[in-house]
């Protein structure tokens, strides 16, 4: 089978095509996935960025599993403990990333209480179950078309950063807050859990490899 | 709008080099690497990853841009960046303090992490892009060890998250807007400015172009 030619655009958006494309693989070679040039089978490391060849990582199920698993750990006293503690003259105010968002909505900034429930909460959960749904789906036969599981993927990876937000914002409010008696903030334990989830979870889909979304074939065009 | 639709092309793998064809690092297709011209953009057809994306004069802006990055982040780190007022009392913090705001107890992890993501990571890239592409734009050959650098440099690009600190910024913001009177430093704006440089950067980098620059049998 002859190759398909790569699509050039000016402007606009790409066309959706369902063309078979040839794959290195099936070419007996072997591509970088960080510079993108191509070897043969059997050669381990890329002659040109220096990069460990893999024509698919295979074993790399295995780290996935292991980093959503420890992400998945870090994120339930993540939600237990105190993100923040908050000490004004009269009170001292421990709150939850769920207990700070509902505080901020009750203020009647549903805004900002949308953004920290989606990046801490919402997020985090899709991600667990998106980065576990392409895991299995490539163990056994799903509804979801490559297509559709490459996104998928691409959304995750796109968007699991931005879960360090609600880090960020402890670490700007205990550094700004420190107005001896009258008002301080500190963070609390669970700043540093949730920024390990959120750093696990980054490991675990950047160890997932893409290009076994697209091996089989029969799948790839349902 | 051009758009070419993609078609069947008589050559088979086989007769063209391996140095001349391209597989997509997201779903494995292969490609015969046929640079688009400037300003266009060459897409996997089946996942539409770009794949080789030249601009003109690209190189000498990216440089530049990475420089501007690397200028903005040292005035953005060190003054005020916001300044917070409670009945009488008066704070300023730096991005620089923001990131040693773990650094008492058991956090100190946390705080390196923090300083890592938003400062030390987006300008160690915008360093090791001057130092891979300044003898590329002149037409000489790499400095040593352009290739680890390069390699690094995208390693690294997840793990720059300034943009998040600056949606991080206005969320505080909103969080303690009824505790105390909120200013913004000189530093905010530096900092806000210094993401948009990087967006516009990255836009401008084709990494194929530069891997392919950095090709040691190629330049021979």
């Amino acid at each position: 089978m002859p190759l398909v030619d790569l699509e050039i655009i000016g402007q606009g958006s790409p066309q959706v095509s369902d063309q078979p494309v040839v794959t290195a693989r099936s070419r007996g070679l072997v591509a970088c996935t960080r510079c993108t040039r191509v070897w043969p089978m059997g050669q381990d490391f890329c002659s040109r960025c220096g990069s460990a060849l893999v024509s698919r990582h295979t074993r790399s199920l295995q780290r996935v599993w292991a980093w959503w698993a420890m992400g998945l750990i870090c994120y339930v006293p993540a939600n237990i403990y105190p993100m923040l503690r908050t000490r004004t003259l009269f009170m001292t105010d421990e709150s939850t990333i769920i207990g700070g968002a509902v505080e901020i909505a009750r203020h009647g900034s549903f805004g900002v209480a949308a953004i920290i429930l989606i990046a801490s909460v919402l997020i985090p959960v899709g991600k667990f179950i998106a980065i576990a749904y392409l895991a299995l789906s490539l163990r056994r036969k799903v509804s979801m078309s490559s297509h559709a599981r490459h996104k998928l993927y691409e959304v995750v990876e796109f968007i699991g950063r931005w879960s360090m937000i609600d880090v960020f914002v402890v670490a700007i409010l205990s550094s700004l807050v420190q107005l001896s008696a009258v008002a301080s903030i500190n963070p609390g334990p669970a700043a540093i859990t949730f920024a390990l989830s959120v750093i696990f979870t980054m490991l675990a889909a950047l160890s997932f490899d893409p290009r076994m979304i697209w091996d089989n074939p029969e799948e790839s065009h349902p | 709008m051009v758009t070419v639709s993609a078609k069947i092309r008589e050559s088979s793998a086989s007769l063209v080099p391996e140095a001349e064809l391209i597989a997509c690092p997201q779903c494995d297709a292969l490609y015969h690497a046929v640079p688009p011209r400037p300003g266009e953009r060459a897409l996997c057809t089946r996942c539409h990853t770009v794949l080789i994306q030249p601009r003109k004069g690209a190189g000498l802006r990216v440089i530049a841009l990475a420089v501007s990055v690397m200028i903005l982040m040292l005035g953005a780190t060190f003054f005020p960046f916001l300044q917070v007022r409670v009945a009488g009392l008066h704070n300023a913090s730096s991005v620089f303090d923001a990131a040693l705001a773990f650094v008492d107890g058991p956090m100190v992890a946390l705080s390196v992490a923090v300083a890592a993501l938003i400062v030390l990571i987006p300008v160690l890239r915008a360093f090791l892009v001057v130092y891979v592409l300044a003898p590329v734009v002149f037409d000489r050959s790499p400095w040593p060890g352009a290739i680890a650098a390069f390699r690094l440099s995208e390693t690294l690009k997840p793990w720059s998250m300034a943009e998040i600190f600056v949606i991080g910024v206005a969320v505080a913001l909103v969080k303690i807007s009824d505790l105390a009177r909120v200013d913004y430093g000189p530093a905010f704006w530096m900092f806000a400015a210094l993401v948009v440089v990087i967006t516009i950067q990255d836009g401008y980098m084709c990494r194929w172009s530069i891997w392919k620059s950095l090709d040691k049998e190629a330049r021979k």
